[in-house]
């Protein structure tokens, strides 16, 4: 099968990751944070994977692996950590949590 | 394969843009399962079909649906559709947009200057008996920690995720309040300051 | 027996160290032992060096002793070393015999004061100690630390009732008057030890003589300086403002310190570095003028004065002004003598002041007294017996043979000495005045305020003992119109330089004048403040006698001047500089912090987002210093 070149597949991640960030330093709702979040890890492992793939090695793969791990407890902490703003400040809006400022 | 390969990429890119630019919770998780399908995919024609499954399993099939069910929690309605559109304007977009347009250039850059050197494909796809004997050799400790890291997130998802007002947590208070004025009682016996 | 010099000096310093450390359980008469008693057992071995000095001589006329050594630096070892010739031996003769009979007296006069009874005594010790290490010392750092430790006991012992705020403005003014001369003093003395590279006394002299020209610039700005430390020290003219408040003092100190032995440091400055001063003729004769109008100057502010301590306060700065004119003139030896029986005289006026001022319950005012030639008789002999000394009758009075060398001196001095002997004159008829006045107003007339002092032997002893010495002490030194027995100017010649002679007849023709003069001066007193007072009275009522007589009173206006030109300018300043500008770029960097702070603390605002939108920036910034720069 014809393969893919390592360039091409390292720019779609590297697209994916931008466009999470955007979503990061845009959405004010924290849901869309989070969410934001989870596209910039996915194309974080994506780019490992590519990476792996063109050494030919199951390195890159297992290192998605962990990454997926760590995705998933991060997101069940900030999960929680919603629940918690929106019972603390009767919203979901991340600017409302300020009071660390100046 | 290359044809997939760009197919897939090019559906992922769409639905990741409509994810983050949505303005309904639901559809934008949505939007955001189709954009890791195509990733799998993706994967798949990268030779690493066990993660191929992991992806689909896991991050589209656990960590999204947890979302899902927390957004149902909140039953947001149609209020918080406006609330988003109040939200975003056009405006705000602008700023992010530039920052990552400068980014995406920068990788681009980077990427793309040494093109003459080829690099050479890969071997095939890799086999899961090749994966597998790699997690229990080389990397048994990074396997370790990460249950480690699974294991902080339980306790930190538990914690984080309390009510502070039921029966259970106001005893709980109540049997520290307890303890900590014992603890100050044999300070001052002790003629230590608190 | 020369070797007994060391305990001269250490022995009042021993009372001084055990008056601090004791004093506080003693009784009186055991503080009274040891504050005296260590000045008696000083005086008793100076006399005992002074004795085997003048009988059997040392070689070369002086004796060094050296106690160990101070610095040791490279090229600079001054040590504690005492250099005895004989213009040392008179200095600590007098000092330990007037001072050891002042500390007799005040035994007796400070009596009433109960809780300073031995920090005076300590005070007084200390002062001693200090006069006695400036007048041994062998080289000028040694010489200085006795100036400094005489300045220091001047300031404890003026403001020693501390309690009522202005003794203690007399002593600050009293010590930072003395210390601009101390100042100029020590640039000298720094000048001296650069060009020269020694402080040792004898040695410099030698250097100076041998390495300076006469006349050049150095020289004048050596002595100059010396000069100006010599001024704040005996204060003579300018810095003569802080002798008449410094009688805010207990009289004791008065008579020790401002009479008899601390103001005379300059003088016996001057005496010692006479070599810089004949390198230096200009800085020579402007101390002689100094001292000309100097002794003018007091001479008219004591004749107006009400204080009895301040009309002496005065006289000594005229007396003091004498000594200078000697100095200035060469008649070194004449100087000397000077001081020896003013010392007596001015101790004695002050002593006997003092029983007065007691006597009367603290009333000063002249213009109160009255009468008490009747009530207080011995202090008016003793009294009467200083005063015809401090004014100079002739042939009876010590004062009359010392004045009138130095008259001669005066007249015998190429650079302008008949003006200076015309002051001199002059002087020596305002002495009489002034002094006749006090005397006319303090015993005769009708008693104001009725004198009630059971007189003891301690308060009499000294009064007596000085009368005596006022009296006799002047043959010493017979001048040449009366058998040319000059021992005392003969015995200070081994260590001063020669002065001029005068032929026989002008020695008689100068005797005579200065004797019309003092007589004059009595007899005038006599009629405008005995017989006719009114006369003086409508004189002061006159508008030219009016202001002159407050000229005079204020001391030709001299403080006035002080606090306005220079006071005033320093306060000026300081208000102007209120925001004080070398604060201000120390305020500013605290300033510009703040203002950074604040800046900065901006962009905190705690939005997540603001932050991950800085995080991505700054990623932005990093990967392209990465890509591009390196």
């Amino acid at each position: 099968m014809a393969s893919v070149p390592m360039e091409q597949g390292l720019l779609l991640a590297a697209v994916l990751f931008t466009l999470g960030l955007v979503g990061v330093l845009v959405r004010r709702n924290m849901v869309f944070v989070l969410l934001s979040l989870e596209v910039m890890l996915n194309a974080a492992g994506l780019a490992f994977v590519v990476a792996g793939y063109r050494w030919g090695q199951p390195d890159g793969q297992i290192l998605f692996i962990f990454v997926l791990t760590m995705a998933a407890a991060e997101v069940s902490v900030g999960l929680a950590l919603l629940l918690q703003l929106h019972r603390t400040f009767k919203t979901v809006d991340i600017d409302a949590a300020s009071r660390m400022r100046g | 394969m290359n044809t997939v390969f760009y197919i897939s990429s090019v559906v992922g890119v769409i639905a990741t843009v409509a994810a983050i630019t949505g303005f309904n919770a639901v559809h934008s998780l949505l939007y955001l399962i189709v954009s890791l399908l195509a990733v799998a995919l993706i994967f798949f024609t990268l030779g690493a079909p066990v993660i191929a499954a992991l992806e689909v399993i896991i991050y589209a099939g656990a960590i999204i649906v947890l979302f899902l069910i927390v957004v149902m929690i909140f039953n947001p309605g149609i209020e918080a559709v406006q609330r988003e559109k109040g939200w975003l304007g056009r405006g705000m977009w602008l700023g992010p947009a530039f920052l990552a347009a400068v980014l995406v250039a920068e990788m681009v850059y980077i990427l793309f200057r040494n093109v003459s050197v080829g690099h050479p494909a890969g071997a095939g796809p890799i086999e899961p008996a090749a994966l597998g004997a790699a997690l229990f050799g080389p990397y048994l400790l990074t396997v370790e920690l990460a249950s480690l890291v699974l294991l902080a997130g339980l306790i930190g998802a538990y914690h984080l995720g309390r009510r502070h007002d039921t029966e259970e947590t106001r005893q709980e208070q109540h049997r520290e309040q307890e303890t900590e004025t014992e603890e100050q009682r044999e300070l001052t016996d002790m003629g230590l300051p608190r | 027996m020369l070797h007994l010099l060391f305990l001269v000096p250490l022995i009042p310093f021993l009372g001084f160290a055990a008056l601090v450390a004791l004093g506080r359980w003693l009784s009186k008469g055991q503080v009274a032992l040891i504050g005296v008693g260590s000045i008696g057992v000083s005086a008793l071995a100076a006399m005992l060096v002074g004795f085997s000095f003048v009988i059997a001589p040392p070689e070369g006329d002086s004796f060094s002793q050296s106690i160990w050594t101070w610095i040791k630096v490279d090229g600079f070892t001054p040590g504690i070393a005492f250099y005895l010739d004989s213009l040392s031996v008179i200095m600590i003769l007098v000092v330990t015999v007037v001072g050891f009979l002042i500390h007799l007296y005040s035994a007796d006069y400070m009596l009433e004061d109960e809780a300073g009874y031995a920090r005076f005594f300590s005070y007084m010790n200390l002062f001693v100690g200090s006069m006695l290490i400036l007048v041994l010392a062998d080289n000028l750092l040694l010489l200085y630390l006795g100036w400094e430790g005489v300045g220091l006991c001047s300031y404890l012992l003026i403001g020693f009732w501390y309690q009522d705020p202005a003794n203690g403005r007399a002593a600050r003014k009293a010590f930072i008057v003395t210390r601009v001369g101390d100042t100029a003093m020590l640039i000298g003395l720094l000048l001296l030890f650069t060009k020269l590279g020694t402080l040792q006394i004898q040695p410099l002299m030698e250097a100076a003589s041998t390495h300076w020209v006469a006349g050049s610039s150095i020289t004048i700005a050596a002595a100059g300086l010396l000069m100006g430390g010599a001024l704040g020290k005996s204060a003579q003219l300018p810095l003569q403002t802080w002798l008449p408040d410094a009688m805010a003092g207990p009289t004791p100190t008065s008579a020790l310190i401002h009479a008899a032995t601390m103001v005379t440091a300059g003088v016996y400055l001057i005496a010692r570095t006479n070599v810089l001063f004949t390198l230096a003729p200009v800085i020579h004769t402007t101390v002689a003028a100094i001292g000309a109008g100097t002794l003018i100057l007091a001479g008219f502010s004591a004749l107006t004065q009400r204080d009895i301590k301040r009309v002496l306060a005065y006289s000594t700065i005229s007396q003091i002004g004498y000594m200078f004119l000697a100095v200035g003139v060469g008649a070194w030896s004449a100087a000397m003598f000077h001081f020896m029986t003013h010392a007596f005289f001015k101790a004695l006026l002050f002593m006997g002041a003092g029983v007065i001022i007691l006597g009367l319950h603290h009333e000063q005012d002249m213009f109160k007294m009255g009468g008490l030639r009747k009530q207080a008789p011995l202090v008016f002999w003793t009294f009467l017996a200083g005063s015809l000394s401090l004014v100079a009758l002739p042939l009876v009075t010590a004062g009359f043979y010392s004045k009138d060398a130095i008259l001669a001196g005066a007249w015998a001095s190429d650079a302008g000495g008949k003006w200076l002997w015309a002051a001199g004159i002059g002087g020596a008829v305002l002495t009489s005045l002034y002094t006749l006045r006090m005397i006319f107003l303090v015993f005769f007339g009708e008693v104001r305020t009725p004198f009630h002092l059971k007189v003891g032997p301690r308060l009499w002893l000294p009064l007596v003992v000085l009368a005596f010495l006022s009296i006799v002490a002047g043959y010493l030194d017979l001048p040449e119109t009366m058998g040319n027995r000059l021992w005392f100017s003969d015995f200070m010649h081994t260590s001063l330089p020669e002065t001029k002679e005068l032929a026989t007849s002008t020695v008689l023709n100068l005797q005579i004048v200065a004797s019309v003069a003092s007589i004059g001066g009595i007899l005038a007193a006599y009629y405008v403040f005995l017989r006719e007072p009114g006369l003086v009275r409508r004189l002061v009522m006159t508008p030219v006698g009016a202001a002159l007589h407050r000229f005079w009173f204020v001391g030709w206006g001299f403080d006035w001047a002080y606090d306005n030109l220079i006071v005033g300018t320093y306060v000026w300043l300081a208000r102007v500089n209120r925001a004080d500008a070398f604060d201000q770029p120390i305020r500013a960097i605290a300033l510009i912090n703040q203002a950074g702070h604040f800046v900065l603390s901006t962009t905190q605002t705690g939005q997540l987002r603001w932050y991950a939108t800085s995080v991505a920036f700054g990623a932005i910034v990093a990967v392209g210093i990465v890509v591009f720069v390196t």
